[in-house]
């Protein structure tokens, strides 16, 4: 069943695969950190009885967030072709598949950072109201250290989601672990390549886990 | 100085108004340690918060020397509350930093140069007693620790009121009497005006000058502490004052007691014990000790007794009132 020095021999090409899938995830990961971390924050800071309370701002975000969110992955990664094909030039391989996936990773890392900051006790934001801090103080040394570690487990989630969005960026042309183990496990029934994907996945999911973790916890000072 | 005029709050919620508090008037003078007592509900909070504005009035002036805060724009608010120090019950520090960042974090958001904000939270964890602590996180202190370092936090930027919302509620009471200490240290050595809301008459007894209590959203009664100690007027007051000097004699006592109970009032200076024995010299009448204390509040002591009188009713009444005459506040507890 599986076939070994066959799997020596695919080496390269699982290898590269594995490149794509880690390429495609670095960057939507890079990119929905970068926007959802915000979002998340004004997510959270708009709403009712925090310091910018603002329900015109929460709902509109709250809106798109949810509107993107409701959108099966596997649609969404079809509607954006136009746009991956303006903001890339192609829609084939791992950075063209970073579009889609960013844009369905944003408002769930977002949506994770919010819940990690609705965790803070209201009290330790209140007191540093009363300490007359300003909003930005606030969020730079009360909202984001104090989430910093479910933020962090956030980050891990979001990865592992992205593993599996991944999967399906491949089938369409965006390659990596997924493209292979459908172009050689399903359609040639290549069991040895598919096995291999499957416990490379695996532990590759584990890994994350295992790291987010380690690193969540070694930065929690409670 | 402070001033509360015909504060009201009042919450809305979904589909009912709750009053949090009814249209209160207060005074607190500079440099008074100026407690406010009152049940679960009783308004408290809404009103303390009210003074930094946590909690918007929904009617009426809170004056912060003079100053209507209500009327600052966001940034003044920010910078009325650097002198406006608050401290609370379950300490809410930031857990993800140390000690020693906590407090520089109320000195940053006062603007102090970079290079006098170590100095400082030095001397405010020396004023504190917890010098060691500096690089320490919240989650390695005690109870008692946690709230220094949020007094320290409170001081940094030399607040002229200190607002402490149950600030010793969550300690033991041997802890919650150093905290008291520290309180009334900083009170002294800095003149800074201490208002606290607690619901223990004994932190009242400790270290406040003045005192009031609030009822469903109202303060029913204000004054002096010695006073209110010595004479409480209001049903729900006593009940308070009754929880640490309690008078109440066991109904199975008083029903085999002969003569009239009396209780007896001795403020400050006047010594009781000699006006009654002078009272038993000079009339008929033979007396009883039930029950009696002397209490010190502010280091000025209340000496009160319980007694029996016997004797004939004329003379019992004019022994009462050569009492009186001598300075004793006589109220008659069960006649004959
Ligand atoms: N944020 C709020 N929303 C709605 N109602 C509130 C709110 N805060 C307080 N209340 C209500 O206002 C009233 C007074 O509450 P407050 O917290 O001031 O009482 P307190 O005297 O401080 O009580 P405690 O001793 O329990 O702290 C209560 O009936 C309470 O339910
Ligand atoms: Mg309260």
């Amino acid at each position: 069943m599986f076939d070994f020095p066959y799997f020596i021999t695919m080496l390269p090409d699982i290898w590269k695969a594995f490149q794509e899938t880690v390429v495609m995830i670095g960057i939507a990961l890079a990119i929905s950190i970068f926007i959802g971390l915000p979002l998340g924050v004004l997510l959270y800071v708009t709403d009712k009885g925090l310091f910018w309370e603002n329900r015109f701002v929460k709902n509109i975000f709250g809106f798109a967030v949810n509107l993107v969110r409701s959108i099966p992955f596997i649609i969404l990664l079809v509607a954006l072709f136009p746009l991956t094909k303006i903001l890339v030039g192609t829609t084939i391989g791992p950075v063209a598949a970073s579009v889609s996936l960013s844009v369905a990773a944003i408002p769930y890392f977002a949506r994770l950072v919010e819940s990690s900051l609705r965790d803070i006790d209201k009290g330790v934001i209140e007191a540093t109201i009363a300490v007359g801090a300003t909003p930005w103080m606030i969020i730079k040394d009360v909202l984001l250290p104090e989430a910093k570690s479910t933020i962090i487990r956030g980050i891990t989630l979001t990865v592992i989601s992205l593993v599996a969005y991944s999967a399906m960026a491949g089938t369409i042309g965006g390659g990596g672990i997924g493209d292979l183990a459908i172009r050689f496990g399903y359609y040639r029934y290549d069991n040895t390549i598919m096995i291999s994907t499957v416990v490379i996945l695996i532990i590759f999911v584990q890994l994350i886990q295992l790291i987010g973790e380690q690193f969540a916890k070694s930065l929690d000072k409670r | 100085m402070l001033e509360f005029q015909n504060i009201t709050k009042i919450y809305e919620s979904k589909n009912k108004q709750v009053v949090g508090v009814d249209n209160v008037s207060l005074k607190i003078n500079k440099g008074d340690i100026f407690g406010i007592v009152g049940y679960s509900g009783a308004g408290k909070s809404s009103l303390l918060r009210c003074v930094n504005l946590l909690e918007r009035p929904s009617n009426g002036k809170v004056l912060v020397d003079g100053i209507d805060l209500t009327q600052l724009s966001s940034s003044e608010l920010r910078t009325a509350r650097l002198k406006i120090g608050m401290i609370f019950q379950h300490f809410y520090l930031i857990s993800q930093k140390t000690v020693g960042e906590n407090i520089a974090f109320a000195l940053r958001a006062a603007k102090t140069p970079k290079n006098e904000i170590h100095k400082r939270v030095k001397e405010l964890l020396a004023m504190v007693g917890l010098t060691d602590k500096e690089d320490v996180f919240p989650a390695q202190l005690s109870g008692g620790q946690k709230q220094r370092v949020g007094i320290a936090r409170a001081l940094a930027n030399n607040p002229s009121i200190l607002l402490c919302d149950e600030a010793t509620s969550a300690l033991d009471p041997k802890t919650t009497l150093s905290i008291l200490k520290l309180l009334k240290q900083i009170n002294e050595k800095l003149g800074i005006t201490i208002v606290l809301i607690t619901h223990e008459m004994n932190v009242v007894k400790e270290i406040c000058n003045r005192m009031a209590i609030m009822q469903d959203g109202k303060v029913i009664e204000e004054g002096a502490v010695y006073d209110i100690f010595a004479q409480p007027i209001k049903p729900l007051t006593q009940e308070f004052i009754n929880s640490v000097v309690s008078f109440e004699i066991p109904d199975e006592i008083l029903k085999d007691v002969k003569g009239q109970v009396i209780k007896l009032l001795f403020k400050g200076e006047v010594a009781g014990e000699g006006v009654i024995s002078d009272t038993m010299q000079r009339f008929d009448v033979k007396g009883n000790f039930l029950h009696g204390t002397i209490e010190y509040i502010q280091e000025r002591p209340l000496g009160i007794f319980v007694m029996e009188l016997q004797g004939e009713k004329s003379t019992v009444d004019e022994a009462k009132k050569y009492m009186e005459q001598r300075g004793a506040v006589v109220e008659v507890v069960k006649h004959v």
